[in-house]
């Protein structure tokens, strides 16, 4: 079935009417019509998978699909125009130019978490760039694969972007076709399947992963500010957002203000039971209840750790003093359990971040811009935000992506439209003027030659 | 450990010193590689004889004289490569830092191919020192006297920590790609890039891959014969047709076929004399191996021109095969050698199609004075790069990006692209710890009334160019406006004491 989908896809990828911008265009149309007539219906989805927050999803989702989408209308004549670039001397006559053009048929994997932003943000930029695109979203998010298969074939061009949904074995099936970018969202464990499975038919890929993300506090910064920065970005859709600031790094002598600063905040946002909070999210199912869970096992939280299995629910949970080769610090949380480790001051925290895989972001709260300045200098990660979280993702600008590790590739705004596009090198030059080439022809002692001859007759003037 | 493995950790070890950070290591080090080539230029173009029997000046012409330009290039723009780049802010980011940071990966392999064992190589290897990468060199080992001359030399005038060089064969490359690298960068083959991507693929290693491909060439009936085909020629018969984006077969429509191998043949006896196995500056097959690849290749076709050969020299005539089909032996595979066929086809539309059938080439080449016709090409057909009215010469500009796409390759290189390719551009946000208030509309507890100040924020997300934009034309207009006022009450007033007396 999802063999017929791609060849149909292919076939119509073919046909050329993804040529025209003003396809692409109408398309994009459609796909804005679909998020704001079906905003309800999206967000009951989601209610049904993962329990989301009413009002998280347009804040966390759909404005940020919307306002892509609104990138790529303004932008797409200027971003598919051919792009001139310096000549030089020998070209200084010629056209020379870069010409973006579609790739042809890209496969987009999205992931439970976002379902909707995971897997639209790359298909509009797919369809910007003149693509056809096969579109995978995550069985672990049901009720969002059926209506997003429902709802893209109401809206979209059947053909040209089909949904298909199912388990680990479609998506196996489906890597062993040949596509001509793979987008995928994920672990990176999945993401070196995909790579390998990518790698048979020299098809580019694109890999969102994830990792552990730190989060440093300076002693000297306002903390009250900082904690609560830090606990909307960890707390929102209950930890389960690539990049939640993962683990805090600070000194043992702010440490307690710290935990005190959460929790005062956490009372601020849910209130003294998050379970009965309508902004407080849920595990997506079981086995990551029981993962999350396992990773606290043998720490007594100084915040929450209360759970109801029945309800896949965790509360707001924080641990203090980790010890920097527990489990906990082994894999990415994704989860709402935040541990503090402490370290003797930055450059403690440096050597901390560096000695573990590159993550996809990093954060630092320090007033200090010299401070900030070096920590940036002497780290690497996907992105950093500073004196916040998870931020530099809302600027369509920024290129978002990881390192390493935390993935390649990068997405967002004018980046979906470059990286699903071939960058073509365009040089036209003109048949005449071939005398300026005689010097490149062989023999390569013409020149000599030509200029012997020259002499020769002079000489005999 | 095998010497792979340790060779591998000593380059980790020597980057994490944190010594390539520095622009001014990096440019001294760009320096030194510039050092090396023109001092050692007499040495490199022996082993380049040697290995492909090129003279002097054709590896000056196609090695050291681009290598020399690219490297200049880096020096000169590493400081405006490297620096911060700003970006476009929004409303919300109006008073913080934005910008992309570019950083080295870390340790890149390259891997090089015989064709243009320098060039090929030592370009790559321009890009990752310039974007502050530690680099692991493999030369190929078919250009063997090219490679040990890399091996022995390189070490005097470059990092030998930072910048090692490892010969060998397949099995010393297999152990190379077991290795856990930053970046890798392979030139070669399609077969050889599925294993390089794959054994990346366990590390989460990302790829640039220069394949090949056959590329296309169209000559248009309309068209300036005599000076399409001398440049086909050049293009073709350079380094024996050993070139990745040399132009690898001809399309043509059947009337112009015999005038097209007429003027090839001119150019021929121009370039490369009567005897061109004679002549010093017409090069030879790499080795026996593809000599017999080569010839097997020409197999059930008719020779138009050329045809002779010689085994124990490993020389191929520049021979041309007239009224070749899409399922003759030598359009299976990638020709890679002296050796043109033309395809006869009954225009444009069946040319198009003829390479919209087969994997998307290196290079489309497109001979036509009709510019129409050559957009057609363009918009119609993919390829890694597009060259109109010449060969090769796309390669020569530094501002366009040298790379391939499907089957041709990924990732691009050359200029401020190799650069890039071989950085990590990283997204950095400096917010301070104020303005908490703008913040509270996105923290619970969420009421509608948050909601509804958001989606002001966020959903109407003005750039700051067009909001400067368009105060810079409401300021404008009010200044205009102002001065036409003062104008136009200045004038009525002289008018009406020129009237003398007002209305009552």
């Amino acid at each position: 079935l999802s063999r017929q989908a791609v060849q149909r896809a292919r076939e119509a990828f073919q046909s050329g009417r993804t040529r025209p911008l003003e396809f692409r265009l109408q398309q994009l149309h459609a796909l804005q019509r679909m998020i704001t007539e079906k905003e309800t219906e999206i967000a009951t989805a989601l209610k049904q998978d993962i329990n989301r927050v009413r009002y998280d999803t347009p804040l966390l989702e759909l404005i940020g699909i919307e306002n892509e989408i609104k990138l790529a209308i303004d932008r797409m004549a200027q971003w598919a125009a051919p792009r001139p670039v310096e000549k030089n001397v020998l070209t200084i006559s010629d056209e020379v130019y870069i010409q973006p053009e579609p790739l042809g048929v890209v496969l987009i994997i999205g992931a439970w978490n976002y379902p909707w932003a995971l897997t639209l943000l790359p298909l509009v930029g797919a369809i910007a760039a003149g693509n056809a695109a096969v579109v995978k979203p995550s069985e672990l998010s049901e009720y969002s694969s059926l209506l997003l298969r429902a709802l893209l074939s109401r809206y979209l061009d059947k053909e040209l972007y089909p949904v298909v949904t199912g388990g680990v074995a479609e998506t196996q099936d489906l890597l062993r076709l040949r596509f001509d970018h793979v987008f995928f969202t994920g672990g990176s464990t999945t993401g070196k399947l995909v790579m390998e499975a990518a790698a048979q038919h020299l098809t580019p890929v694109t890999l969102e992963l994830g990792g552990k993300s730190p989060c440093y506090i300076d002693k000297d910064c306002e903390i009250r500010v900082a904690c609560r920065r830090i606990t909307w970005g960890k707390f929102v859709n209950c930890g389960q957002t690539c990049i939640a600031p993962d683990y805090i790094l600070c000194e043992p002598s702010i440490q307690s203000q710290v935990v005190d600063c959460i929790r005062l905040t956490l009372l601020e946002f849910y209130g003294a039971d998050p379970k009965c909070s309508p902004d407080y999210g849920r595990i997506i199912n079981q086995r990551h209840f029981n993962r999350i869970m396992s990773l606290m096992e043998g720490y007594t939280p100084v915040v929450g750790g209360q759970s109801d299995s029945s309800q896949c629910y965790i509360a707001p949970t924080v641990l203090k003093d980790v010890p920097p080769h527990s489990r906990l610090m082994q894999e990415e949380i994704f989860g709402p359990v935040l541990p503090i480790v402490t370290v003797s001051d930055m450059d403690d925290a440096i050597r901390f971040v560096n000695e573990r895989e590159k993550p996809l972001a990093l954060y630092i709260f320090c007033n200090d811009k010299k401070a900030v300045k070096r920590m940036i200098e002497e780290t690497t990660s996907g992105g950093v935000t500073v004196n916040d979280v998870m931020m530099h993702y809302t600027l369509s600008s920024l290129p978002f992506g990881g390192v390493g590790h935390s993935g390649m590739g990068r997405y967002h705004g004018k980046h979906t439209f470059d990286q699903l596009s071939h960058q073509r090198a365009c040089l036209i030059r003109s048949l005449k003027m071939e005398s300026v080439n005689l010097a490149r022809y062989p023999p390569q002692d013409r020149r000599r030659a030509r200029r012997d001859k020259l002499n020769k007759i002079r000489r005999l003037n | 450990m095998s010497r792979e493995q340790l060779v591998v950790e000593r380059t980790r070890k020597a980057f994490l010193t944190g010594s390539t950070k520095p622009l001014k290591f990096r440019i001294q080090q760009l320096q030194c590689l510039l050092r090396f080539i023109t001092e050692r230029r007499k040495d490199i173009a022996d082993a380049v004889h040697k290995d492909l029997y090129k003279s002097e000046h054709g590896t000056e012409l196609f090695e050291t004289l681009g290598l020399e330009g690219d490297i200049q290039l880096a020096i000169e723009k590493v400081w405006e490569w490297a620096a911060p780049r700003p970006v476009e802010k929004t409303l919300l980011t109006i008073s913080d830092e934005v910008y992309i940071r570019p950083e080295p990966l870390g340790v890149v392999l390259i891997i090089g191919a015989w064709n243009y064992p320098w060039a090929v190589t030592l370009k790559p290897l321009v890009g990752a020192i310039a974007a502050g990468n530690a680099a692991v060199i493999k030369p190929s080992e078919i250009s063997s006297h090219s490679a040990k001359l890399m091996e022995d030399l390189l070490p005097l005038y470059l990092d030998k920590d930072l910048y090692p060089v490892v010969t060998g064969g397949v099995t010393e490359t297999q152990e190379l790609l077991k290795q856990r690298f930053d970046h890798i960068f392979y030139t070669g083959n399609c077969t050889v890039g599925k294993l390089v991507m794959q054994a990346a693929a366990q590390h989460l290693t990302p790829v640039s891959l220069e394949l090949g491909g056959k590329s296309p060439c169209f000559i248009d009936k309309n068209c300036d014969l005599n000076v399409a085909c001398r440049r086909i020629t050049w293009g073709k018969f350079v380094n024996c047709g050993q070139t990745c984006i040399a132009p690898d077969y001809i399309l043509c429509e059947a009337s112009i076929q015999s005038r097209v191998v007429e003027e090839i043949r001119k150019c021929i006896k121009e370039f490369y004399t009567e005897d061109p196995k004679t002549f010093k500056d017409y090069g030879r097959i790499v080795n026996q191996r593809h000599f017999r690849r080569v010839v097997a290749l020409m197999e059930g076709s008719t020779v138009a021109l050329g045809g002779d050969r010689d085994e124990s020299q490993c020389y191929i005539a520049p021979t041309v095969l007239k009224d070749v089909t899409g399922t003759s032996t030598v359009m299976t595979e990638e020709i890679f050698g002296p050796v043109l066929p033309i395809i006869t086809v009954s225009g444009l539309d069946e040319a198009i199609g003829f390479i919209n059938e087969r994997e998307k080439p290196l290079v489309v080449y497109v001979f036509s004075h009709d510019k129409k016709l050559i957009r057609r090409v363009i918009t119609e057909t993919s390829s890694g790069a597009l060259l109109a009215n010449d060969c090769l010469v796309h390669a020569t500009v530094s501002a366009l990006p040298f790379g391939g796409v499907g089957n041709s390759g990924m990732g691009c290189y050359q200029g401020r692209h190799g650069f890039d390719r071989l950085s990590h551009l990283r997204s950095c946000l400096i917010k301070k710890l104020n303005m908490e208030a703008v913040n509270s509309m996105r923290y619970p507890p969420h009421t509608a009334k948050k909601m509804g100040w958001v989606r002001f924020f966020l959903f109407n997300q003005v750039s700051v160019c067009r909001l400067r934009r368009m105060a810079l034309l409401t300021l404008v207009t009010v200044v205009a406006g102002t001065v036409w006022l003062k104008y136009f009450t200045s004038n009525c007033r002289n008018t009406l004491s020129d009237t003398g007396g007002r209305s009552v």
